[in-house]
């Protein structure tokens, strides 16, 4: 079978890269890129480990094919720090251990972002129904809440 | 995945072209497609893709009152768009209530349409279904079978619809439109699933090669947005496929029902809606007695399919409850969890 020569931008640099019809856009990210930072979990859509966004738009990576990568605006985990500079996200998710693993901490973050950007100033709860998509196994989600709504509150000063 | 062909047609009529080839299937989100790929449930050999199709992303009024969706709009862009929120509250509640963050961006409204059901047994290769392979039998029957369905199931297959959209939908009367080989058709959604019979493996109306391309809501459906909601029992808060689930609307004039719409989810292998119990709502005030009265003609015919009998009694009392919630009035603001009865609501809608 042909390769399909794909070109697409990730994290706002220009990205080229051969793939089959039968490869996930995670597949790609993470074994022909080796952005290995969007993680695999379930692989069916449940999980949301491997959250991107494509076109501003929160999915998750492993039921895209990589075909549709074309033309398209990826943002990946490998993006949210500025050099040495952490997200505040970030940031607050290292000072308050909101994570344990780590496994699902790139898709948490990406979908905590995805979610800010939407609502600056959500209720706990909002927070909780925004993050409803991303499951994690070890800590149980009270620090992950705490710590995105204290980065809310924090760049909501900041802006 | 399975190695398959790949197909980006430019129009509606290549795209029906090329899934006229036998082992074709189309790829809109893939959120029930790919998924059911990787775990070997669905082999397609040719992928005709939808998502560079122009024309079918838009929601659209129409001049007699209705909207027509395209079958590409995504669930998360119609449940945020404020005109249709406004007019077809029940509808956006739904799509809030299912799935996460990430499948509503990406799930469409066609898509939802066509979702297969969750039966655990459809879902694994290892066990009989004859939903999956004809013939082969069904697990589901000696199975785990809590979560099955109690309405028009058939010895050959207990699955229910998953889809939360298409109960407001088909309590709405919506309209399904479709693009096929024999050129196109209309079908309401209420005909447009089909219940399992001696054929569970024929899910709906569509024929080899039809696609979606629309569904269209009726100027009526908008006569109820002041009294119609949708509730959602599940397993957990959220992001949760339901147990039982009810779209209710209600007009009412002069403190009297006088036009009814319900519908229940996750109790057959279609959305369910009670003509009947619409019928006996009419003329009646709308109060707790009518709203029981509805809710035991609309399970009338209900019975289990296996240890699924609580779900009978649930489906009424969530039957009531979307009645009750849609007398009290449809909320200003959609409430932060929607659609459950776990909400944490003001204004005592709680009832």
């Amino acid at each position: 079978m042909a390769k399909t020569h794909i070109t697409t931008s990730i994290n706002g640099e220009p990205v080229e890269f051969l793939c089959e019809p039968n490869q996930s856009l995670l597949e790609v990210l993470r074994n022909t890129l080796g952005l290995t930072g969007t993680k695999e979990g379930c692989g069916t859509g449940d999980c949301g480990a491997c959250s991107v966004t494509v076109d501003g738009r929160l999915v998750c990576s492993c039921l895209v094919l990589a075909v549709e990568a074309e033309g398209a605006e990826i943002a990946t985990i490998e993006g949210m720090a500025q050099g040495e500079t952490l997200h505040p996200l970030q940031r607050k998710f290292l000072e308050m251990a909101a994570l344990q693993c780590g496994i699902c901490t790139p898709g948490v973050l990406i979908s905590a972002r995805a979610l800010l950007e939407k609502n600056p100033n959500p209720t706990e709860t909002e927070v909780r129904f925004g993050l409803a998509g991303n499951l994690c196994r070890c800590t149980g989600y009270d620090k992950i809440v705490r710590a995105v709504m204290e980065a809310a509150a924090e760049m909501r000063e900041t802006v | 995945m399975n190695r398959f062909d790949y197909i980006r047609p430019g129009t509606v009529a290549e795209a029906v072209s090329a899934a006229a080839v036998p082992g074709s299937a189309y790829l809109a989100a893939g959120t029930n497609l790919l998924d059911l790929m990787k775990i070997g449930v669905a082999r397609p050999e040719r992928l005709v893709d939808l998502n560079y199709l122009p024309g079918l992303d838009a929601i659209e009024a129409l001049p007699d009152g209705g909207v027509r969706i395209g079958a590409r709009v995504r669930n998360a862009d119609l449940a945020q768009d404020p005109g249709f929120r406004r007019r077809f509250p029940a509808v956006a509640e739904a799509l809030l209530s299912g799935a996460s963050g990430q499948l509503r961006n990406m799930a469409t409204v066609g898509g939802n349409l066509l979702q297969r059901t969750r039966c655990p047994y459809f879902q694994d290769t290892a066990s009989a279904c004859n939903r999956r392979a004809p013939g082969s039998g069904c697990d589901a029957r000696g199975g785990e079978n809590r979560l099955h369905a109690v309405l028009g199931w058939s010895e050959a297959c207990i699955a229910t619809h998953p889809s939360d959209f298409c109960v407001p939908l088909v309590a709405l009367g919506a309209v399904v439109e479709i693009a096929g080989p024999a050129g196109p058709r209309e079908v309401p959604l209420a005909d447009f699933h089909l219940l399992p019979g001696a054929t569970p493996e024929r899910e709906s109306v569509l024929a080899p090669g039809e696609l979606v391309t629309a569904l269209r809501l009726p100027a009526e459906a908008a006569g109820f947005a002041a009294h119609a909601r949708y509730v959602k029992l599940r397993e957990r808060t959220s992001y949760a496929f339901a147990v039982v689930s009810a779209a209710a609307a209600l007009r009412i004039e002069d403190g009297r029902i006088a036009a009814a719409r319900l519908a229940l989810g996750g109790v057959a292998a279609k959305p369910w809606r009670a003509e009947a119990a619409e019928a006996a709502l009419v003329g009646a005030a709308p109060d707790a007695a009518a709203f029981q009265q509805a809710a035991e003609i609309a399970l009338a015919e209900a019975r289990p399919s296996g240890d699924n009998a609580f779900k009978i009694e649930l489906a009424r009392r969530i039957a009531r409850r979307a009645l009750r919630l849609a007398a009290a009035g449809t909320p200003e603001r959609l409430p932060a969890l929607p659609a459950s009865p776990f909400a944490p609501l003001s204004g005592g809608l709680h009832g």
